[in-house]
């Protein structure tokens, strides 16, 4: 056995590992695929983690233990971003105590998202410094160095990795030694913390005066690297492009951008006056070469169609030889489906049947949009399903709005629905509207976590559970029925259809757990003899209407 | 300046790439992590990547794994596959492209007349049949698969693996 340890590890396990080590105090986020992993090995390995409701909230609540001194780690997909933007811009006002690093794991290729978003764009929008890791080690030394890039400049630091990051497996060997933080504390600084206009004026100006250090500063980082090679070809680039350029292009001079804002551009202008050609390969939008040539240096930058997908060794040769032919087409494949016994099923063949227009969200249930049922009609982000269906509903004529129905996750309800039930009842449309929460007792799609609705933490313990019905009847929806349409799929159908015909506001329970979580969802009742006071506990059919 | 310079790399051309493909619900990703592990624990330097999330649900799932003495990109080029290990025959014409000219393809077909402990271990069997050409110890592969399983069922995921490796 060598005496070094190392480990093979995924980046999303190895920025667990560095934020442990680093004593990172919390650590809260949303479940996204690429990024979910990340808190459950920090779980895992014993680090305090929690499952907030959405990103925004997951992003202030580590931004007020920041605001205390303590370490924080807060994970999102690339959209999660979006949900967190509000508190993200105003945190690099603000600054904290404490390293505060926020993940944003972007899913260029759209393996598991509604867009391809390249969240490089929000570190210069908001003014966050920026580091892209291009494996798991870096993955580890890049999540430890914003701790300590963080703590040094009192700003949040944005780690923005890709799915090729995430879900790759690389070698690690851990090698930061962190000095222990002080304990949490309150300490009060009105001006930098209350961001009222004339504190917030001061603030802004400080931001940019940190934002210039931290360009000098990583112009002689190690966090920027070159790969020495031949003068004829020098290439920048950055994440996981890097190695599928070395391997394209074994012969290149490569310069590595571990920290890619604020750009360090005197290192990147040596770098291309040291070559004859200098291109910019980089995976989903020219943003380095935008800002490169913005600082007036004449880099090749790659051609339009490589902004879709994402890339590899045989694109990065394609872009190296400027062929903008006709690619192969990636082996399309069987797609997936919703699962043999998805307590799902019963409700789309209900909304086929009954020719429903469908609002839809994100999540597994998503799937109803495919063949046999194509029982979705619009699906655009987290929470959208409610809201889109109020619009469709002011604006249809009345045979058309009578159909109009709005479908949404339990997690998702959680997470962006409630607003949409608080606007329904607000607003509601002439004919009322029908909402159907899909009740499956876990966040499915990204590998059965918990949420409030659960009754459970993210490492499964017990706490208060939220009740979607009760929110909603708070709220004044005027019909709350809980069923469960496994069990009872024609009393189901019936069901939708006099709330359709009701021309109230109407939300329809649908509860059955996940055919996948069911088991483990029964072992974790057991364990801790768990007894909910639902309304519909799984398999039931009772209904209340009011 | 400051700035961290590599060192010039040897031309790598040792790598071996092993593409495991299949269908959701068949233990692709356990056996890609068999492998890798398998090599890891050889020495090697190794790379793993996949695209996870829709794996349950039944579609096309595929992961490929990169061993030699230094790996560069986590993804097999088209064409440069060595080996193509299919769980399931019908995801032969989605991934053949992957294969270089010379490549195998390691599936029930070479598995003959045995019997499996299990339907579920055919990764693991498949796994038997594929180490018979790669540099890797049977320990370490005895290894990486105690590591993989849950206790109870390491005994016959090991019993399936020697099936695969002594056709």
């Amino acid at each position: 056995m060598s005496t070094v340890s190392k480990f093979l590890l995924f980046g999303n396990e190895a920025i667990a590992h560095a934020a442990r080590n680093a004593g990172v105090a919390l650590g809260t986020g949303y479940p996204g695929t690429p990024s979910t992993e990340i808190l459950e090995c920090f779980a895992d390995l014993g680090g305090h983690a929690q499952w907030a409701p959405n990103e925004k909230v997951a992003l202030e609540v580590a931004l007020g233990a920041s605001f205390c001194g303590a370490r924080t780690l807060v994970t999102m997909k690339h959209v999660g971003l979006n949900v967190a933007a509000d508190p993200f811009f105003t945190a690099a006002y603000t600054g904290v105590d404490g390293g505060m690093v926020v993940v944003s794991a972007d899913d260029p290729g759209m393996a598991s998202s509604q867009n391809e978003q390249d969240n490089r764009h929000y570190a210069v929008a908001a003014g966050i410094p920026m580091l892209e890791p291009s494996d798991s080690q870096d993955a580890y030394d890049f999540t430890a160095a914003a701790i300590e890039l963080s703590e040094k400049w009192y700003i949040p630091v944005l780690l923005r990795v890709t799915t090729r990051i995430c879900h790759s497996k690389t070698i690690v060997r851990p090698r930061w030694l962190f000095p222990p933080v002080d304990a949490p504390r309150f300490r009060r600084d009105i001006k930098g913390r209350v961001m009222i206009p004339a504190y917030a004026r001061p603030a802004h100006r400080k931001l940019r005066a940190k934002l210039s250090e931290i360009a000098e500063w990583s112009e002689t980082s190690s966090l920027n690297r070159i790969h020495e090679g031949s003068r004829n070809l020098g290439i920048i680039t950055s994440g996981v492009t890097y190695y599928h350029v070395r391997e394209a292009a074994p012969e290149a001079r490569v310069l590595k951008l571990g920290i890619t804002h604020p750009l360090p551009i005197k290192l990147i202008r040596d770098f291309a006056e040291s070559v004859d050609r200098c291109i910019v390969i980089e995976e989903g939008d020219p943003y380095l070469a935008t800002h490169i040539r913005a600082a007036g240096l004449a880099v090749e930058s790659k051609p339009e169609i490589f902004r879709f997908g994402e890339l590899n060794v045989d694109r990065v040769r394609r872009i190296l030889a400027m062929d903008t032919s006709p690619e192969p087409q990636p082996p399309p494949g069987k797609l997936p489906e919703l699962c043999k016994g998805c307590p799902y099923r019963p409700v789309y063949d209900v909304l086929h049947k009954l020719d429903c227009i469908v609002s839809g969200d994100i999540g597994c249930y998503t799937l109803g949009v495919l063949p046999p049922y194509e029982a979705m009609d619009t699906c655009v982000c987290m929470g959208a399903s409610i809201p889109v269906g109020l619009g469709m509903r002011h604006v249809l004529p009345p045979d058309q709005r009578k159909r109009v129905v709005s479908v949404i996750g339990d997690s998702t309800f959680i997470h962006t629905g409630i607003p949409g039930i608080v606007e329904m009842v607000y607003n509601p449309p002439p004919d009322g509207h029908v909402v159907i929460v899909l009740d499956n007792g876990t966040t499915a799609m990204t590998g059965q976590q918990e949420h409030p609705g659960t009754g459970r933490t993210l490492d499964h313990t017990p706490t208060k559970r939220v009740s979607i019905e009760e929110v909603a009847r708070a709220i004044g929806v005027t019909q709350v029925h809980v069923v469960d349409p496994t069990r009872d799929a024609a009393g189901f159908e019936q069901l939708v259809d006099k709330c359709l015909n009701s021309r109230e506001l109407c939300l329809i329970v649908a509860r059955h757990y996940c055919i996948l979580a069911a088991p483990s969802i029964k072992e974790f009742e057991k364990r801790t003899q768990q007894q909910f006071d639902y309304e519909c506990v799984p398999g039931g059919t009772e209904s209340h209407g009011e | 300046m400051n700035v961290f310079r590599e060192e010039r790399n040897p031309m790598v051309n040792d790598t071996i790439n092993i593409l495991v493909a299949g269908l959701g619900g068949q233990g692709i990703i356990r056996a890609s992590d068999i492998i890798a592990d398998a090599a890891f624990r050889t020495g090697y330097d190794v790379k793993k990547s996949e695209i996870h999330g829709m794996s349950q649900r039944g579609g096309s799932v595929s992961s490929d794994v990169r061993f030699g003495s230094k790996v560069l990109s986590p993804m097999i080029p088209r064409g440069e596959a060595h080996f193509l290990v299919l769980c399931d025959l019908s995801q032969r014409e989605v991934f053949w492209e992957y294969l270089r000219p010379e490549g195998k393809i390691i599936s029930i077909e070479n598995l003959g007349d045995a019997k499996l402990p299990h339907p579920k271990t055919l990764n693991t069997a498949l796994l038997g049949f594929l180490s018979k050409f790669l540099q890797i110890p049977t320990e370490k592969w005895r290894e990486a698969i105690e590591h993989a399983f849950p206790v109870k069922l390491v005994e016959i995921n090991l019993a399936a693996f020697d099936i695969g490796a002594k056709q």
